[in-house]
C-alpha cells in the first residue's frame, strides 16, 4: 500500500504501477458526464477552468447528498468509460489523475502513457465506505448540474488501484489472463 | 371492497426507498460473506470492502451505492381495492420525492432523454402495474443503478435456435459488461414474451432471492450451469480477477410468437435493491 499526495507530482506519478494499492490524501475535484462537456468545451474555447488542472486528480463521481453536518453522502466510482471522448483533451491540457472504474479506450490509454498520467480505480459499490474518507466538500462550478456540479474535495486515505501506469500497463489486461481455478 | 387511502401508500413507499437504499438484502449480504471465505489476495480484500460498506451504510442510514437508482416500481392491485384521497401512480412518485429528499438519496433523474434536466426529486418513476383479483396492494420497489443498467442487452434469437447460443450470449455479456458493471454481479434473464416484456421479466427476477430454486427444474439446472460458467471467466470482483464473477443468474421464461425467441439479459450489481409492500 503507497501512500500518495494529490495533485500529483511528476515522481509520484512515475513511481506508480498498474496494480499498486494506493492511499490517496490531498485534493481532487469531482466531475462526471454533464461537467466534462462542460470542461471540455472551456479547454476548446480556451477559457480558465473553475480549478487548476496541471497535476489534478478529477474523480469520476456524483454523490449522494449530503446529511447535516456531514461533508458528503456515499461517494463511489462512476463507469469511466462514458468521459472517454472527453478524456484525452484534458489530458493535453495538463490533467494528470483519474479515479473511476472500468476499461479506458485505446485513445484514452495511449493518451495517459503520452501525457505521463495515471488512471486509478476506486471500489464501485463502496459507496458509503468511501464517502467517509472525504473530509471536506466544496461546491465550485456548474451548480445547476446538482449531483454532476464540479466539487473540489478534501480525500484522506482514499483506496484505490492503479489500472493505467505512465510507462504503458493495464491491470485489466494482465488480469485477464488468469485463472482463477485449478 | 378494500379501501386503501394514498397516504398510506405514500408513506410506505417512502420508507421503502430509504430502506432498500441503505440496508444490503440478506441473502446478497449471506451471499457475500461466502464469496469472502471462498476468494483470496485482491478479490477477498475488495468482497471485504464491500462488506464493510454495508455495514457503514446500514449503521449510518446511508447509502449502499451513491447511485440510488431510477425506481421501478411493480405493483398488483386487487380487483377489489379502492384508493381513496387520490390516485395511485401520484401516490408513488410523492412517496419517490418524498423518500429521496429524507433519506438523503441522490436525485438521478431527467426529464427528456435528449435535454437532460435533473428532475431534483428522482421522479418520474418506472411504474408496472398489474390488475389481479382479490383486495390486496403489493407495491414491489426497485431502485436500479445506471451502471449496470448500461451494459444490459436484448437480442431476438431464432424460434429454431438450442440452449447454448442463448447461454453464450448471457456469458457474453456479463463478459462484455467487465467491471463496468461492478461484479460481482446478479444477472436476470428474461426468455420469451416480447422485445420489451422480455426486459421486465429480467428485471423482475431480481426480487427472487439467491439461494432460491427456480420452479421450472429445467431453468433451474440452467441457472446453475450458466452461474458456473460465468465464474469460470475469472473476471472475479471489480474486474480484477477472481472466482467471484457473479452471485446469481435468475430466469424468468415466458409465452411467445411461434416466429420468436427474444432473451433480455438485465445486468445488476451486489447493490441490488428491492423491497416488498403489502397493504
Amino acid at each position: 500500500m503507497k501512500r500518495i499526495q494529490a495533485p500529483l507530482t511528476k515522481e509520484t506519478i512515475n513511481s506508480l504501477k498498474a496494480g499498486d494499492l494506493v492511499l490517496i490524501s490531498g485534493t481532487i475535484y469531482t466531475a462526471r458526464d454533464a461537467a466534462h462537456k462542460k470542461l471540455d468545451e472551456m479547454v476548446f474555447k480556451g477559457m480558465p477552468l473553475p480549478f487548476e488542472l496541471k497535476g489534478a486528480v478529477i474523480y469520476y463521481v456524483g454523490p449522494s447528498p449530503a446529511k447535516p453536518g456531514k461533508p458528503i453522502g456515499s461517494a463511489g466510482p462512476t463507469t469511466s468509460s462514458r468521459m472517454d471522448s472527453l478524456t484525452p483533451a484534458l489530458l493535453k491540457a495538463g490533467l494528470k489523475g483519474m479515479i473511476g472504474k472500468g476499461r479506458r479506450s485505446k485513445e484514452v490509454r495511449s493518451a495517459i502513457r503520452r501525457h505521463k498520467a495515471v488512471y486509478f480505480a476506486a471500489t464501485g459499490g463502496a459507496g458509503a465506505l468511501l464517502g467517509k474518507r472525504i473530509k471536506e466538500c466544496d461546491l465550485i462550478a456548474f451548480f445547476e448540474l446538482g449531483t454532476e456540479a464540479v466539487y473540489k474535495l478534501r480525500v484522506e486515505d482514499f483506496p484505490a488501484v492503479v489500472i493505467n501506469d505512465c510507462h504503458g500497463n493495464d491491470l485489466y489486461e494482465q488480469v485477464g489472463g488468469i485463472k482463477c481455478y485449478d | 371492497m378494500k379501501n386503501i387511502p394514498v397516504e398510506s401508500i405514500i408513506q410506505e413507499v417512502k420508507k421503502a426507498c430509504i430502506d432498500s437504499n441503505c440496508v444490503l438484502r440478506k441473502d446478497i449480504s449471506l451471499a457475500l460473506r461466502r464469496a469472502h471465505r471462498r476468494e483470496t489476495g485482491r478479490a477477498r480484500e475488495i468482497v471485504g470492502e464491500l462488506i464493510l460498506n454495508s455495514k457503514i451504510a446500514k449503521k449510518e442510514m446511508m447509502p449502499i451505492c451513491q447511485d440510488t437508482g431510477i425506481t421501478c416500481v411493480f405493483v398488483e392491485i386487487g380487483d377489489n381495492v379502492h384508493i381513496t384521497g387520490g390516485y395511485l401512480n401520484e401516490a408513488i412518485n410523492e412517496g419517490v420525492a418524498r423518500g429521496y429528499r429524507d433519506g438523503f438519496l441522490r436525485k438521478s433523474i431527467v426529464e427528456d432523454p435528449l435535454f437532460r434536466k435533473n428532475t431534483r426529486n428522482n421522479t418520474p418513476a418506472i411504474i408496472h402495474t398489474e390488475i389481479v383479483k382479490g383486495t390486496g396492494l403489493r407495491i414491489r420497489i426497485m431502485p436500479k443503478g445506471g451502471g449496470a443498467e448500461n451494459m444490459s442487452r436484448v437480442k431476438n434469437f431464432s424460434p429454431n435456435s438450442t440452449v447454448a447460443p442463448i447461454e453464450e450470449f448471457i456469458i457474453e455479456t456479463v463478459r462484455l459488461a467487465g467491471a463496468n458493471a461492478c461484479p460481482p454481479v446478479i444477472v436476470g434473464v428474461g426468455i420469451g414474451g416480447t422485445m420489451d416484456y422480455a426486459g421486465v421479466l429480467a428485471k423482475k427476477a431480481f426480487f427472487r432471492a439467491i439461494g432460491s430454486a427456480n420452479e421450472k427444474p429445467f431453468y433451474d439446472k440452467l441457472e446453475k450451469t450458466i452461474l458456473e460458467k460465468i465464474n469460470q471467466t475469472c473476471i472475479g470482483p471489480q474486474g480484477l480477477g477472481g472466482k467471484t464473477t457473479a452471485l446469481a443468474v435468475f430466469i424468468e421464461p415466458y409465452p411467445c410468437h411461434i416466429a420468436s425467441l427474444p432473451v433480455a439479459v438485465n445486468m445488476s450489481c451486489h447493490a441490488t435493491r428491492t423491497k416488498e409492500i403489502i397493504l
